[in-house]
């Protein structure tokens, strides 16, 4: 599985037609990708300056080159349990595109990043509905690589919408 | 003949931006008197505006103008005498200008009724001394270049006399197109002979009286020339001939302050200087003292130094940690990493002294405003402003603008009374009304002063106990008294007059001020005036914190509405109902804010005596913020939350310390409120209880 992941990874970043890459991470055991275009980088764990009055999943603030860049754990945002910092935890930061072509750059904290895959949209299927579509967490499909189950993440809707609650009222869950 | 002249557009709406306010201004100090440079200085502001906008071809504002030149021009001359009616049809036009201008940013026609009655009017005044000594043509913008230019001739390389026919404007033909064309293939030098034009009352704007010519130097053929005329050939007198060459630096010395003349040369030639690399002729370079650039890149670089005083820090940490070994190369980084430290502090400061602009660009409306004020309420003031080059950053001075115009409003409408209640106040009929700016410790204060009746304190007070912001029994002090007007909820609304009727009260002055980061108060002597003070950060890019210790976290307080700093001291604490703590601030109780509960902060020291007490000011009130312990102070370089999360109530950004962290910048009134907040959630479950 790795021979393949690092031959994936030289394949060009201007894939073929619509094919996408996609970085996956892990979040207790599941895993998770999100359009490859849409990271900006990924930086080891650093200690965040905590934000007054805000959600428990905004960890906080970390200087980024001069940028002051908030970060949320996905963990808490997934209602997933806790878990302590490990030597593969990661923040992913990401470049999230409003409505109005404003871009923010906010990071998250994940488990460990694994590789990057090269998915078709006609591979991916949409996502089943389970329970509110407000609780669904900004799911974009679902693909399946090497007979594991890769949950798709709209970033902009993750992060604008609902991290940050700027959305207007109906629910994006399937694009 | 497609020109792309879009990229000049910018250029030309702020030289005509520029040109207005030269002109405004101008036309006031007419009001004092007669001075020739000052008519000089309107009517060149005017005839650029008129060059350029022919130029782009923005004839109703060409058109506009060219009758405005017209009567400056007798002024200038003397031939009509300046009088107020003159001034304020001039202003008024001034007034119209600037619409039709901003009107070509947004695409928007402005209404042309009023702006073609404007134009009957001026041309009505230029009919009235029928002392229309100097008539022009309506179209040509070249028109009135200065006869003198003729001894130039002999620099000239070409000589072009062009003599067209009289149907050349019904033809559809546009000299100046054809001049634009010239200008490309090198310096160009136009006079208009306006000799054959019949007077105003037969002049009939489509038929071409004129006649012009031209000297065209370069390296050009006079084939090249004839093309340029090949539209109108057949229809006009074309005469060119070569003269003898000239030296090259003499005549380079003569284009330049002859183009300058020229409305409608200069954009050609400086375009024409790129692209065909000609010998160094065009060199336009006529504000040799400034440049202009987009605050943008200003913003960028000023983001940059910032960043470079952080890593700036970063490294004199490492370095001092690095050279506790001591040694002759540890002293050498030790002294390389104090230069650089000096090195970025200086680049810092002047990098913020770009964004500088003088107070002059808000003051310069007051003139204009008192003015009209003054005519519509029958008041004599006479507006003094001092210390008009002081220095503040834009972003303060664009925002400073409203308040200080409600300010001088409400001193006109309340303060200065009329010449007749002066008088009998035994006061000189002409109120004075001063705006002045100073520099004083790192910020900037502004002051308005007038010497009118001052505030009414008995219907203050009176007003602000109605209203519930005070009580009777309360014992306020003079001050405390005047202030209230800033209080919100205190509303003179009932004495307002439809002047300053404007729906808003001195508390939003007072908000937007302290949204700057300033503070207002005023002071009055009844019978004797009133004087507003304003305190202003000077720049709103960095900020001068005292650094705070909660806990592991250190925060950012604005030194400004810090008070005082004091060891809590066990006998000067109280507690209300057994929750709320306050302190015995001088002869004030305070609030005792605990800011890790307030922030959310888990650390911090709970036991009051083993910490500090900050006071604070936040709309006039006092309050204690409970921290650790203070460190250092220092200026701190202001981001935005907003930008990659949201405004937090309490945090108005953050700012990234020495060491590479993020240290929030707390807003004093924003935590206040937020306190106030927390203390009503909890109290209302304890009042249903008790009810």
């Amino acid at each position: 599985m790795n021979s393949n992941a690092a031959q994936k990874i030289d394949v060009d970043l201007q894939s073929e037609q619509g094919v996408d890459q996609y970085l996956t991470f892990c979040l207790a055991g599941e895993e998770y990708g999100i359009n490859i275009l849409k990271v900006q980088e990924i930086r080891g764990w650093s200690e965040v300056t905590p934000m007054p009055n805000t959600p428990d999943s905004i960890l906080g603030v970390i200087n980024l080159r001069g940028t002051v860049v908030p970060i949320v754990e996905l963990r808490s945002h997934f209602n997933l349990p806790d878990a302590p910092r490990g030597p593969t935890t990661v923040i992913i930061v990401v470049k999230a595109e409003e409505k109005n072509g404003n871009q923010r750059t906010m990071g998250m904290v994940v488990d460990a990043v694994s590789e990057v895959h090269n998915i078709a949209s006609t591979d991916m299927q949409p996502a089943p509905q389970v329970g509110d579509a407000e609780d669904q967490p900004a799911i974009a499909g679902l693909a399946t690589m090497d007979e594991h189950m890769i949950i798709i993440l709209d970033v902009d809707d993750l992060m604008i919408n609902r991290v940050l609650g700027l959305a207007d009222e109906e629910p994006t869950t399937q694009k | 003949m497609s020109m792309d002249l879009s990229e000049f557009l910018d250029v030309f709406l702020e030289e005509c931006f520029e040109g207005l306010e030269a002109m405004e201004s101008g036309l006031l100090h007419l009001d004092e008197g007669t001075d020739l440079e000052e008519i000089n200085t309107i009517f060149r502001a005017a005839h650029s505006i008129k060059g350029g906008s022919a130029a782009f071809g923005f004839d109703h504002i060409s058109n506009f103008t060219h009758v405005m030149e017209t009567l400056l021009d007798e002024l200038r001359n003397g031939s009509r005498q300046v009088d107020k009616n003159i001034v304020d049809l001039l202003l008024a036009s001034v007034d119209i200008l600037r619409e039709m201008v901003e009107g070509l940013k947004t695409d928007e026609t402005p209404d042309e009724a009023r702006v073609a009655e404007l134009k009957k009017k001026l041309e009505m005044a230029l009919a009235d001394s029928g002392a229309s000594s100097d008539p022009e043509s309506e179209t040509p913008p070249e028109s009135d270049a200065p006869s003198k230019d003729q001894d130039q001739a002999e620099a000239a390389s070409w000589h072009i006399r062009f003599i067209p026919g009289p149907d050349l404007f019904r033809d559809g033909n546009d000299p100046v197109r054809i001049f634009e064309a010239l200008a490309e293939l090198g310096s160009l030098r136009v006079r208009t002979d306006a000799a054959n034009l019949p007077s105003l009352s037969e002049l009939d704007p489509a038929t071409c009286h004129l006649h012009w010519e031209a000297t065209l130097e370069g390296a050009v053929t006079e084939e090249q020339i004839r093309e340029t005329f090949s539209w109108v050939e057949g229809d006009c007198q074309l005469e060119i001939s070569q003269t003898e060459a000239a030296p090259e630096a003499q005549s380079d010395k003569a284009t330049v302050t002859e183009t300058t003349a020229e409305p409608a040369a200069p954009a050609p030639a400086e375009k024409s200087a790129a692209p065909a690399a000609k010998p160094a002729k065009t060199s336009p370079n006529r504000e040799s003292g400034s440049i202009r650039v987009s605050i943008e890149k200003v913003d960028l670089l000023i983001n940059l130094v910032g960043e470079l005083v952080i890593t700036q820090s970063m490294l004199n940490q490492a370095g001092l940690n690095q050279a506790q070994g001591g040694g002759a190369s540890a002293e050498a980084l030790l002294n390389g990493l104090a230069q650089l430290e000096r090195n970025t502090r200086e680049l810092q400061e002047n990098m913020l002294q770009l964004r500088m602009l003088p107070i002059n660009v808000a003051f310069n409306r007051f003139p204009r405003l008192v003015r009209d004020l003054c005519n519509k309420m029958g008041k004599k003031v006479d507006l003094v402003l001092t210390g008009e080059q002081t220095e503040v950053d834009k972003t303060v001075l664009e925002k400073i603008g409203d308040p200080l115009v409600h300010l001088v409003r409400n001193s006109l409408d309340h303060g200065l009374e009329t010449p007749e209640v002066r008088a009998a106040a035994g006061k000189p009929e002409q109120g004075r009304l001063e705006l002045s700016a100073q520099h004083e410790s790192g910020n900037i204060v502004i002051r308005i002063i007038d010497d009118g009746a001052g505030l009414n304190r008995e219907k203050i007070l009176q007003k602000a106990i109605e209203n519930g912001l005070v009580s009777d029994k309360d014992e306020l002090s003079e001050e405390r008294i005047d202030n209230l007007i800033f209080q919100p909820g205190f509303s003179t609304a009932d004495k307002v007059s439809d002047l300053s009727g404007r729906g808003v009260g001195m508390d939003v002055v007072k908000r937007n001020i302290n949204d700057l980061g300033g503070t207002v108060s005023i002071h009055s002597r009844q019978g004797e005036g009133s004087t507003v003070m304003i305190r202003l950060p000077l720049t709103l890019a960095i900020l001068d914190g005292q650094l705070a210790s909660i806990g592991e976290d250190t925060y950012i307080l604005p030194l400004i509405s810090i008070v005082e700093s004091l060891q809590i001291r066990s006998e000067n604490l109280n507690s209300v109902a057994g929750s709320s703590e306050l302190y015995r601030f001088r002869d004030e109780y305070i609030p005792i804010i605990r800011l890790n509960s307030l922030l959310g902060n888990s650390g911090g020291i709970e036991n009051l005596e083993q910490g500090l007490l900050v006071v604070v000011e936040a709309e006039g009130q006092h309050a204690g913020l409970f921290v650790d312990r203070l460190q250092g102070q220092q200026q701190v370089v202001i981001k935005s939350l907003e930008t990659n999360f949201q405004q937090l109530e309490g945090v108005s950004g953050a700012t990234i310390l020495g060491d590479g962290q993020v240290a929030l910048i707390l807003d004093i009134p924003g935590l206040v409120h937020l306190f106030h907040k927390t203390r009503n959630q909890m109290r209302v479950p304890a009042l249903a209880a008790a009810s």
